[in-house]
């Protein structure tokens, strides 16, 4: 298929489209907005189904009853919008229902500012909202990786019956870039939801709960979503190496999404002129977190540089993989700003002396 | 012999755990024999956000959704979207709707939505054991207004259906009570006019049910009906407040008037 030149935030749209998606909910904020615009103009030439709700926490409940019919959902927001989210992805993950959410990530906290950012690791990884729950995150690094992982993000939700987010910074839903769209599906193929509160006929009826008020209830459905949380992390861990081949590095540099392009540039620049090995490790999946990937790289390498948009989040994840074995260093830019290629060298240089 | 009285196909078997002389029973009953006689229950999702009425997925014998605090008028707008051809409702109590739900409940009439609403107002928190909530009415005590509401710090009870008869959007609003028998069979009518108008595909519908709470009122049963009759009827009066487009629209009316509608 030929290749188009899209925003991110359009071909995000387009993608979710693809795989089948015919329901969105969400509000506007900056820089997202363009996904809401598209599917606005968009969806009436498919049949679907679009609604600006009155508030980032009236989108996410109505994904949540969305989900319920048994339809592909999605709602699309960026970083102070997901945080009111918090709450209803917590009801949706406790229900085992499956929906999409994107988080066009902007500069936090608080009001921050709308340039890209990767300050909202940790809340998307590891927190969020109430409960024992997870979350599965996809980091994609370029536009075309944003598509990708869009339309395989609904059948990862459909699978395993849970919320997965797309994660990406605010320059992956802001920048133009060539993709190829991937085929339309057929809707009548998509999975079928048994489930589903789609009437109770001919069958006892069917309950959406998240309501447990017997400890041992609650407690059992609490371990059945760990299992379930288990298994995504035995077969749904991703990640990509840059540079690593051979049996020594001098640094492994770790970073995800845009900053991990910015950083193989930076790798690049420094292997040529310092004539110094040095490799990129990337993790798409942010949750389930590559760890046992990234540990084998990093024992090949003398130290860890993990560079973020952020203070240092996913920097903590990279000390769990490592294990003390390896000295690591950080370099990190926020509130909108972003490390440049000659920043990283700079830091890469400064830690190889 | 033919049956004339029996046990609604929409209300499941098992006993409900409200507390003595709470009119939710007589409510849920409502509904369900609003769905049996209009056919609606295999095609039925209802939607109880937390309060006393959280656990009526145990009692309606239909599709049930728990909702988080507030929202249900969201869930229901995104089932509703999603299967149009689904009768949703939603049960909510005065805290829940009128409270931290009240963004959801106006946008979703605003919107138009073709949903159901139920709307309990007992004029306290229930669930939680007693506390204000934005209908209790003026020098009602609750633990939270342990002195009485004093509308110069807590300002007036919110007339729901009256706020919600400012928006343009057609709609079925009314208002109705269940403390006397008569106040009973005029609310039944209400409520299932509100499913027929949905099953139509005509307008939002919203019932809101004046409602007593013995238990948080510290009252008897009888004390309770003679107390919502005293001091809520007067301020929210009952009747059809607004019809939709098209209908016959004299605002406010009775309930009575509703014969034949």
């Amino acid at each position: 298929m030929a290749k188009v030149l899209m925003k991110g935030c359009e071909a995000i749209g387009e993608a979710a489209i693809r795989a089948g998606c015919r329901n969105f909910f969400g509000y506007p904020i900056t820089p997202q907005t363009e996904v809401p615009e598209y599917l606005a103009k968009r969806f009436p030439e498919v049949g679907g189904v679009f609604v600006q709700a009155e508030s980032e926490v009236a989108a996410i409940n109505m994904l949540y009853g969305g989900a319920g019919m048994g339809k592909r959902v999605l709602t699309t927001s960026s970083s102070p919008g997901i945080s009111l989210m918090a709450e209803g992805v917590s009801y949706i993950a406790a229900c085992h229902l499956p929906v999409v959410l994107v988080n066009i990530v902007r500069a936090g906290p608080g009001l921050g500012g709308i340039l890209p950012a990767q300050s909202d690791y940790l809340q998307a990884t590891k927190g969020h909202g109430h409960g024992d729950y997870k979350l599965v995150v996809l980091a994609p690094s370029s536009v075309q990786e944003a598509v990708d992982l869009i339309y395989e993000a609904f059948d990862l939700a459909d699978r395993y019956l849970t919320p997965v987010m797309v994660m990406g910074d605010g320059m992956i839903g802001q920048m133009m870039e060539p993709v190829e769209l991937p085929a339309m599906r057929d809707l009548d193929d998509l999975p079928v939801k048994p489930w589903a509160t789609t009437g109770a006929k001919g069958r006892k009826p069917n309950i959406i709960n998240s309501l447990y008020l017997k400890e041992e209830e609650c407690n059992a459905n609490n371990w059945k979503l760990k299992e379930k949380y288990d298994e995504i992390e035995r077969n749904e861990k991703r990640s990509e190496t840059y540079a690593c081949r051979g049996e020594k590095l001098d640094v492994l540099i770790v970073a995800y999404g845009t900053m991990a392009r910015i950083c193989k540039t930076a790798a690049d620049e420094v292997k040529r002129v310092d004539k110094k090995k040095i490799g990129l490790f990337r993790p798409i999946t942010l949750w389930p977190y590559p760890y046992e990937a990234l540990a084998k790289e990093a024992l090949k390498a003398k130290r860890v540089l993990v560079v973020e948009m952020s203070t240092g989040q996913m920097i903590e994840d990279v000390k769990l993989a490592v294990l003390g074995k390896r000295p690591i260093d950080f370099y990190g830019l926020t509130g909108g700003m972003v490390p440049s290629p000659d920043d990283v060298a700079a830091k890469l240089r400064e830690i190889l002396k | 012999m033919k049956k004339i009285f029996g046990y609604p196909e929409s209300l499941t078997p098992s006993p409900t755990h409200y507390c003595p002389g709470c009119t939710h029973g007589t409510i849920h009953r409502m509904v369900a024999e609003s769905l049996d006689e209009l056919g609606l229950r295999e095609r039925t999702v209802g939607i109880a956000p937390v309060g006393c009425s959280v656990l009526a997925y145990n009692f309606f014998n239909c599709d049930m959704f728990e909702a988080s605090h507030g929202r249900a008028p969201a869930v229901a707008t995104g089932a509703k979207r999603c299967r149009p051809d689904m009768i949703v409702f939603t049960y909510q109590g005065d805290g829940d709707l009128a409270s931290i739900g009240m963004a959801e409940i106006i946008h979703a009439a605003n919107r138009g939505e073709k949903i159901t609403v139920i709307f309990v107002n007992n004029a306290i928190y229930g669930m939680t054991g007693g506390q204000m909530a934005p209908t209790t009415m003026p020098g009602q005590v609750t633990t939270t207004c342990p002195f009485g509401r004093d509308p110069g710090h807590e300002g007036y009870p919110i007339r729901v259906v009256e706020l919600l008869n400012t928006l343009k959007t057609s709609a079925f609003l009314a208002r109705v009570a269940v403390h006397t028998p008569l106040s009973i069979i005029e609310a039944k009518k209400a409520i299932r006019e509100a499913f027929r108008l949905q099953s139509e595909d005509v307008c939002f519908t919203m019932v809101e049910v004046l409602s007593v709470c013995p238990t948080n009122w510290g009252l008897t049963n009888t004390e309770s009906n003679k107390w919502l009759e005293e001091n809520m009827v007067p301020y929210y009066p009952l009747g059809v407040l607004k019809r939709p487009d098209g209908d016959e629209t004299p605002t406010p009316e009775t309930v009575a008037s509703m014969e034949g509608a």
